[in-house]
């Protein structure tokens, strides 16, 4: 095989080398739409309790393979799968005149209506229950079983795209790599993998070809998958690896320029379990702490006292280093069980971030009273800042509610262009910015970040991306207020050069990219970015920016890219 | 109809390992057992997901009847597994 054809190119997302077999994630399987009636109910049910019974099976021949506690939930949610009040409702289902995939999915949905209202731990049994009726329609359609197969050894998983509680669950001792054919440079996938250390490559051509079992060598740098590759090419591979890890050992302490310069390097986390991992790393503190995890998966509002602790239990690990909130943003796309403002036709136009606050002040309120009382119990430097700002009277309404809650530093995302072109008066009366450069992207290029299919335009790359940037940096350079990124660029060794020449004082990623942006920072003054920052603003392309960025660069630092 | 009212004693209530063996066990009676909360409708005691949707919590009681032979003893043994803290052993 030519070695064109054995190299699978996409796009890393998440650094690291890794080489193992393949394993694929079948996608998930729905009853087809319009599903015709069964011809029988009774034969039909005779097959839908097969499907079940396969599935119970399946569970309890897991069941069989693992310990403890991970086997008494798989057992019990067998037991789910031989449920005879299941069997009954689909029964009903299809004596209806559904077919059988659509009566397992009805019958299950039934159930799942019921936990719910329930709430609390059965709620959280909604997944198993889910899982059981996505396997049993697998089953009765003959098709793979959806989700992450059990990995018997490390491996290297490939899919489509990864639900973000499939990346979650992933076993990190097993999974080597992530390798998906969908997702982008934003979507949850690379996100989880960064934050979790796991090499990743999305908007992999052909990934699904890949064939089970064989073995691959993906590069999570460089965005390359290499089946079957030679000996010596993973031994190259392991050099590369080598080279990368003395040269990293090297760098530590706070972020600076050969020549001195400050650029504070911050870690993105979005819960707890984030916060105590990040704060256990050499690292400055946290530039993006998410808040959404708390509200998304609520069916009531979290109360002020659930708020403090859980904000009292990501502060505290940080000691005295700064944690930047980003106060709820969520709506439209990512609306809330308990203020929902309806359909829009448009959700990333439509009211989410600082807009949904305004609407529902009363959360915001909450949310920035349990802030205060978790600054007080832990004395953390505690920075807040509104997510989707397009205003200065947007930006000065939520300072000001910010201040009259006690909590003495405000702040403003630049995400929507109008704000980094009128930065000079938006951040007027703010502490500091950050850049989102993710949505930046998004409205700069009018590109949906969601729609793989963009990556291109999404480039963070893009001159136009990076000259919002340069205004933004201007404007924070004439009111004297600091400005920091926090979007993936952040994380980019390279981009981060040309970020901190334009002006930007601190970077925010996920914490496994922060050793090498450091080392690029280390050997590079701060004249020689802003000469590398000149360069890509006067590139007509992403490329092109790029491309001649990694001409100036220092080679020490080029060679480990 | 043969009825026992029975105290929940796991403290978790009679959902996860509790009810799994509350189920087992009235699948094994080879009956039509049934459970309710007093004075609601009943569920069949032989489907996790029935027992389950009873939310039943610690403390509270439950109602449960069984129809056949040896319906009696079926029930003592029931009442005995749910006044103990199953969740309590291992």
């Amino acid at each position: 095989m030519a070695d064109e054809e054995r190299t699978h190119r996409g796009i890393g997302v998440s650094p690291g080398c890794a080489y193992g077999p393949v394993v694929l994630v079948s996608p998930p399987v729905r009853a087809p739409e319009g599903e015709a009636a069964a011809a029988d109910p009774q034969q039909a049910l005779t097959q839908v309790k097969a499907a079940f019974e396969s599935v119970a099976r399946d569970l309890e021949e897991r069941a069989g393979r693992v310990e403890d506690t991970a086997a008494e939930i798989l057992t019990a949610t067998a037991l789910m799968a031989r449920d005879k009040g299941l069997l009954k409702a689909a029964g009903t289902h299809l004596d209806e005149g559904e077919g059988p995939a659509t009566a397992i999915e009805s019958a299950v949905s039934e159930f799942v209506v019921q936990f719910e209202a329930l709430g609390g731990y059965f709620a959280e049994r909604v997944a198993d229950l889910r899982d059981v009726g996505a396997r049993a329609v697998a089953a009765v359609l003959g098709v793979p079983a959806p989700g992450v197969p059990d990995l018997a050894e490390p491996s290297v998983v490939v899919a489509q795209d990864l639900a973000p509680a499939e990346t979650a669950v992933l076993d990190r001792t097993l999974v080597l790599a992530i390798v998906t054919s969908g997702g982008g440079r934003t979507s949850h996938t690379a996100i989880l993998a960064a934050q979790r250390g796991i090499p990743a490559v999305v908007q992999c051509d052909r990934a699904l070809e890949l064939p089970v079992g064989a073995l691959v060598a993906v590069d999570g740098d460089l965005g390359t998958v290499t089946l079957e590759p030679g000996e010596a090419f993973v031994a190259d591979l392991a050099v590369r690896n080598e080279r990368r890890t003395s040269a990293l050992d090297g760098s530590f302490g706070p972020g600076r320029t050969s020549d001195g310069h400050a650029v504070a390097l911050l870690a993105n986390i979005g819960d707890v379990a984030d916060a105590e991992a990040a704060a256990a790393q050499d690292l400055e503190g946290v530039g993006l702490f998410r808040t959404e995890f708390l509200f998304l998966s609520a069916t009531s509002a979290p109360t002020l006292d659930e708020q403090a602790e859980v904000y009292a239990q990501v502060f505290a690990p940080f000691g005295r280093r700064r944690v930047v909130v980003r106060t709820l943003d969520a709506g439209a796309d990512k609306p809330l069980a308990f203020a929902d403002l309806g359909p829009e036709e448009n959700p990333a136009l439509g009211r989410r971030g600082l807009r949904l606050s305004a609407e529902r002040p009363d959360l915001l309120d909450v949310q920035l009273q349990a802030l205060a009382i978790a600054t007080r119990e832990t004395g953390a430097d505690v920075r807040v800042m509104a997510p989707m700002v397009a205003t200065a009277e947007e930006a000065d309404w939520f300072a000001r509610r910010v201040r009259e809650h006690g909590l003495p530093t405000a702040g403003v995302m630049v995400e929507v262009p109008a704000a980094a072109l009128r930065s000079r008066h938006v951040l007027a009366d703010m502490d500091f910015a950050s850049i989102g450069t993710n949505d930046l992207s998004q409205y700069t290029m009018a590109a949906d970040r969601m729609q793989g299919a963009l990556s291109e335009l999404l480039d963070p790359w893009q001159p136009a991306v990076l000259d919002l940037v340069a205004a933004t940096c201007a404007g924070g350079a004439a009111t004297g207020t600091p400005v920091g990124v926090c979007g993936e660029a952040a994380g980019d060794p390279l981009l981060a050069l040309v970020l901190v020449g334009l002006g930007v004082s601190s970077l925010s990623m996920a914490p496994s990219r922060i050793p090498m942006v450091r080392l690029a920072l280390s050997r590079h003054s701060l004249p020689e970015c802003q000469r590398i920052a000149t360069v890509a603003l006067g590139a007509r392309t992403a490329a092109a920016a790029r491309t001649r960025c990694l001409e100036q660069a220092v080679v020490e630092i080029t060679d480990l890219l | 109809m043969p009825s026992r009212t029975a105290t929940i004693a796991s403290s978790v209530g009679l959902h996860a390992r509790p009810a799994a063996l509350f189920v087992k066990q009235a699948n094994e009676s080879g009956l039509d057992v049934q459970v309710a909360r007093p004075g609601e409708e009943a569920v069949d005691a032989t489907s996790i997901l029935g027992v389950m949707t009873l939310g039943a919590k610690h403390g509270e009681q439950v109602e449960i009847t069984a129809e056949g032979k040896g319906a009696e003893q079926v029930l003592d043994a029931l009442v005995t597994l749910l006044e103990t803290d199953l969740d309590a052993q291992g």
